[in-house]
């Protein structure tokens, strides 16, 4: 395909890599990346995703913009306090890359629209603030066979855990059921640091532009924690559970869409 | 010699700030038990009433998770590491 003169000038410095190159952009600019939450993850990680070039950008976010969130939602300015979180994030990505394409989804992730949302993007990045979207996105992907990059953040500590379907621990195979209601402290009521969000959003762009971009080691298996009290950095070793509910070895395509029905009714 | 505990984020403000502490004890039960005495309200942010590990809880004894060996009741020896992990479910909104 080859690329443009402008697009050799705007990606110049990434073009350099030899574990990306052309052949890297090449991929990115074919694929796609859909981002659950426009938050504190969200807004850092499509906002290097963008940069870089990813061709096609889903936003997916059903708030609206609140004064509470510019501390670490850096995708939002003052202005749009009140205006959707997707139109705004979309109105700022564009700008910045007015190249691909960005669309915004405003609605939640619901049982009844996992798999229609996810079914179009190569790849789907979580960045969601409560447990039944994580296991809806987690499940569907499953269900999908797309790699799903999972990160999470809350007061000074984050994690992030990519899952290649089948292949790699999925959520449910490291945290096999999901907390009930309030059993999880929030960022509402706990709090969290614009830049330990920043981190972990950063960290799960990277994933997102290794896996299109076609180089590197995918952070599968391993599940890498954030402590921001000591700035430290730790991985566990995780593995796929061959007895989990939706990838272990004897799950049926129709036993995941169960599940993902079920979790209609969290 | 004893055994090293890693704690989360979180629980550090139960254990004066300390991201690892050190621990007795001949299994994973026994030493969450001293970890309790050592640093009282530890334990039931990481068991529920019955003394169950919480399911969005897991610990690791040298990076490998006990659920996949013997639970709370893995033994452990002078020298291990154990870590604690929780589900942490912030992100957006
Ligand atoms: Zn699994």
């Amino acid at each position: 395909m080859g690329l443009s003169q402008d697009q050799v000038r705007r990606y110049g410095r990434q073009l350099l890599l030899p574990e990306f190159g052309v052949r890297g952009q090449e991929r990115l600019l074919r694929a796609s990346a859909l981002l659950i939450g426009m938050g504190g993850l969200g807004s850092p990680a499509a906002l290097y995703l963008a940069a870089a070039g990813v061709g096609r950008l889903g936003l997916l976010d059903s708030e609206p913009v609140e004064a509470g969130n510019l501390h670490r939602q850096v995708l939002h300015d003052t202005q749009a306090i009140g205006r959707s979180k997707v139109d705004s994030a979309q109105a700022r990505l564009r700008a910045l890359n007015p190249a691909i394409e960005v669309v915004a989804l405003r609605e939640r992730l619901e049982a009844s629209n996992a798999l229609r949302v996810l079914e179009s993007y190569d790849l789907v990045l979580d960045g969601s603030d409560n447990m039944p979207t994580r296991y809806l996105a987690n499940d569907a992907c499953v269900l999908l066979g797309k790699p799903l990059v999972h990160g999470a953040a809350i007061r000074l500590q984050g994690q992030v855990l990519t899952i290649l379907p089948r292949r790699s621990a999925c959520l449910r195979c490291v945290f096999p059921e999901p907390p009930q209601a309030g059993e999880l402290p929030s960022c509402q009521a706990e709090g969290v640091l614009g830049s330990v969000t920043g981190l972990i959003g950063a960290l799960m762009a990277h994933e997102a532009l290794k896996l299109l971009g076609g180089f590197g080691t995918p952070l599968a298996d391993r599940l890498l924690t954030f402590d921001g009290i000591a700035s430290g950095w730790r991985e566990v070793p995780v593995r796929r559970d061959p007895q989990c509910a939706v990838c272990g070895d004897h799950v049926q395509t129709s036993d995941i869409r169960r599940i993902v029905h079920a979790a209609a009714a969290v | 010699m004893a055994i090293t505990v890693r704690i989360p984020t979180p629980l550090q403000r139960l254990t004066n700030g300390q991201g690892e502490v050190q621990c007795d004890g001949k299994t994973v039960a026994e030493l969450l038990g001293d970890l309790e005495r050592r640093h009282p309200g530890v334990k039931e942010r990481i068991c529920d009433e019955t003394g169950k590990l919480r399911r969005f809880v897991n610990v690791f004894v040298n990076e490998e998770d006990i659920r996949f060996m013997q639970g709370d009741q893995t033994a452990i020896k002078d020298g291990d590491e154990v870590s604690i992990i929780p589900a942490i479910a912030g992100g957006a909104s």
